[in-house]
């Protein structure tokens, strides 16, 4: 029988399937499930597979090619924010090249239902010169990754591979596949190729350009782009990833009719686009994220009017694709439709019930609310809810870490209140560097590390910072006396407000750890939380 | 055949629960599926909703699209109407009549009791009260998988067996508390839906 697998789990099966030996991730939604199935796989234990959450999506993506550059295959997981973070070592390393195959599996947000922007990954697949993957179903997804690493080691480039929340988070029956066994360490012939000093970087850059023709031959041919020119020749289709579902969903029987190029592997295979454009009239791309394709397309054409997407304001430049939006463009009869009654009324997400940060942000509301020339910067987790109604605490929210630094910018400029907060995750993974900017000028600002010991939004991952948020904030330079804990609770309301006036009357970098676990852990969690932190101080 | 099912609730109500019933009944009587979930941030006390697609041919897309379900299953009643869109003309809408309330601003329940009624083919059952009924509050999902199970294209041999099969790791009373909500669902939905043609 097939196993119904999400299309993150068909992914991460396919990368065990694939010999894989270590998996680097920091969980991000809708990336999350990718590390968490190899994980908790038996198969994955028996082959001593690393699965253990990173600081960080750079830390990931650099041990991840630590592990490839002694000849094992290596995967590195995150959302698509999480490649501006790992962006410098994703550049790099494709100059550089690889050892063992690396796949970089990054999932897009299309629609933002977890996320910040809608920013397509393809681009970054361009920028850095490597072969880009897009799986249109759950059977592709697996099968791209064992596809993957063989690329990738052919061609000694890492390899990315991108997915869409839709296709990560929807589940179908896979068939798997013989497993391919792990590479044996097998230490690069040629380090030089890794040290990249100018006179190295400069070579290595040569090769990665000449390398370009090669994967365009390789997207020629490979079987995930596909090519059907149908007895129709007035719309010509280019389907890329999940697209080309939404395609086939509304042509069905049709098929045979339609003129179709599905693309699953970039750079775009020239040649098949050209095929397709000199057969059809008219050019509909379709595409999830932003029109790459189309503006590719562009390029390639003068006749720019016969080219139809989201530039030409055909399909919505925002937000993800449906079956729905897709039907209407291929001009196919519409279902009568009804309306969502005027009754119904918004739900949004908040907080859990007895959510340790609700109680935080009630303290921070009572002593900003006598205070003027003041602003909360907050941070990326569950507590970004604290934005919203009815608590309306936190002013700004960007990225992991901002919270310190822009509070940090705002009291350079004269700010008087300048408060952050931010989670313990968080912190780790990007506000210990900028505490320490803060340190190092003694900034007048209030930071307060939301505690609850897990990386809670996306499911309560084990957080790095257990245990260790007290020494590295003594570590980086904080004042024993500025640096402060607060359980929030409703019976400590009245003496956390005080401990946060005071701190907010100190002119330097105070900060206030707020200390309660998360609600959503397990008692074995708080348990095994609770054993960390004693056995590290 | 082609069955569109969007199950809707609020993040932590359980709706995946059903979705895997649905799921590995299909499976075991070899019928492709799709099925589509949010995860993230949603699921804090916001709106969710699973799309369902069961099918003896293979299935494209992991999203229904608009006015092309055949049932809507809802363990809250003002999230049953947020996906009206995607309802068919013909298409069943099942709900438990149990409002979670967690904003300030949620309609008065007769008014979205007015709304669904609308539709010919509904049925409106206190789910959280049949599933207290028989000592187990968190079966509800399982008491409106019953009360839809004749819209379903799967059997109830396969249903039950997936039943079992996703809650034998608890105990074997948690097993049968929730075979008996399905029952108890099937029996209830019976009544109302021959009471509705009466009237």
């Amino acid at each position: 029988m097939k196993s119904l697998l999400l299309g993150n789990e068909a992914l991460a099966q396919g990368s065990i399937d694939a010999g894989l030996s270590g998996v680097y991730a920091y969980p991000g939604t809708p990336s999350t499930e990718i590390t968490e199935y190899i994980q908790k796989s038996k198969l994955a234990k028996e082959l001593k597979i690393h699965t253990t959450w990173s600081v960080n999506e750079k830390t990931a993506m650099e041990a991840a090619l630590g592990m490839s550059y002694v000849g094992k295959r290596s995967m590195v997981v995150m959302k698509h924010v999480g490649l501006n973070v790992a962006s410098d070592v994703f550049m790099n390393m494709a100059v550089s090249g690889i050892n063992g195959g690396l796949v970089v599996v990054v999932a897009d947000d299309p629609s933002m239902h977890s996320s910040q922007n809608e920013q397509d990954s393809r681009f970054y697949g361009k920028f850095a010169m490597i072969p880009t993957l897009e799986p249109s179903n759950q059977q592709e997804a697996y099968d791209l990754m064992l596809y993957a690493f063989d690329l990738s080691e052919e061609l000694k480039l890492p390899v990315l591979l991108r997915m869409v929340t839709r296709l990560s988070h929807s589940r179908a029956g896979i068939n798997v596949k013989e497993r391919h066994h792990q590479n044996e360490i097998n230490l690069p012939l040629d380090t030089s190729r890794f040290a990249l000093l100018p006179m190295n970087a400069r070579r290595q850059f040569d090769l990665l350009v000449n390398k370009q023709g090669t994967l365009i031959e390789l997207s020629e041919k490979s079987e995930f782009n596909k090519l059907k020119l149908g007895d129709q020749n007035g719309i010509g289709i280019i389907a890329c990833g999940i697209a080309y579902n939404y395609v086939m969903e509304n042509i069905g029987e049709d098929e045979s009719s339609y003129s179709i190029l599905k693309v699953s592997q970039y750079p775009l295979p020239r040649e098949k686009v050209m095929a397709l454009y000199q057969h059809c009239d008219k050019i509909l791309v379709i595409e999830e994220g932003y029109p790459v394709v189309e503006e590719l397309l562009h390029n390639y054409f003068d006749e720019n009017d016969k080219i139809k997407g989201k530039l030409s304001g055909d399909l919505p430049r925002t937000g993800e694709l449906n079956p729905t939006i897709v039907g209407k463009i291929l001009g196919l009869k519409e279902e009568s439709v009804k309306p969502i009654p005027s009754v119904v009324t918004p739900r949004p997400p908040q907080l859990c019930e007895g959510c340790g940060h609700t109680d935080l942000f009630n303290t921070i509301n009572e002593v900003v609310a006598d205070l003027e020339n003041k602003s909360v910067f907050g941070d990326i987790g569950c507590y970004a809810l604290g934005a919203l109604p009815p608590l309306n605490t936190i002013n700004a929210l960007i990225d992991m870490g901002a919270s310190i630094t822009m509070a940090k910018g705002a009291a350079d400029a004269g700010l008087e209140n300048a408060i952050a907060v931010i989670g313990d995750s968080t912190f780790t993974h990007s506000g210990m560097t900028g505490l320490l900017d803060a340190v190092y000028e003694n900034s007048p600002i209030t930071v307060i590390i939301s505690d609850n010991s897990a990386i809670a939004m996306t499911g309560a991952q084990e957080s790095t910072a257990v245990g260790r948020l007290h020494k590295i904030c003594l570590g980086i330079g904080v004042q024993p006396e500025h640096l402060k804990t607060m359980v929030p609770l409703k019976k400590n309301h009245g003496q956390n407000v005080e401990v946060l006036q005071n701190e907010l009357k100190y002119k330097g970098v105070s900060v206030i750890i707020s200390e309660r676990p998360c609600v959503r852990l397990s008692r074995e969690q708080k348990k095994e939380i609770k054993a960390k932190i004693e056995s590290l101080n | 055949m082609k069955t569109n099912i969007i199950l809707s609730g609020v993040g932590g109500q359980g709706i995946l629960t059903i979705a895997a019933v649905l799921d590995t009944a299909a499976l075991s009587e070899n019928l492709f599926i799709k099925q589509s979930e949010v995860h993230g941030m949603s699921q804090r006390g916001g709106a969710v909703q699973s799309h369902v697609r069961i099918s003896d041919k293979e299935i494209f897309s992991d999203l229904i699209p608009e006015g092309k379900a055949d049932l809507i299953l809802s363990v809250e009643p003002m999230e049953l109407l947020r996906y009206l869109p995607f309802l068919k003309e013909d298409g069943w809408l099942v709900t438990d009549s149990e409002p979670f309330v967690n904003t300030n601003n949620y309609p008065d329940k007769n008014d979205l009791f007015d709304q669904i009624k609308k539709h010919p083919n509904n049925i409106i059952i206190n789910a959280t009260e049949i599933a207290k009924s028989i000592g187990n509050s968190k079966a509800a999902n399982m008491v409106l998988l019953g009360a839809a199970s004749a819209t379903l294209p799967l059997s109830e041999e396969s249903l039950l067996a997936a039943i079992t099969e996703l809650f034998q790791h608890k105990s074997e009373r948690i097993t049968n508390l929730n075979r008996e909500a399905f029952f108890e669902g099937k029996k209830v939905a019976e009544d109302f839906t021959n009471l509705a043609t009466k009237k």
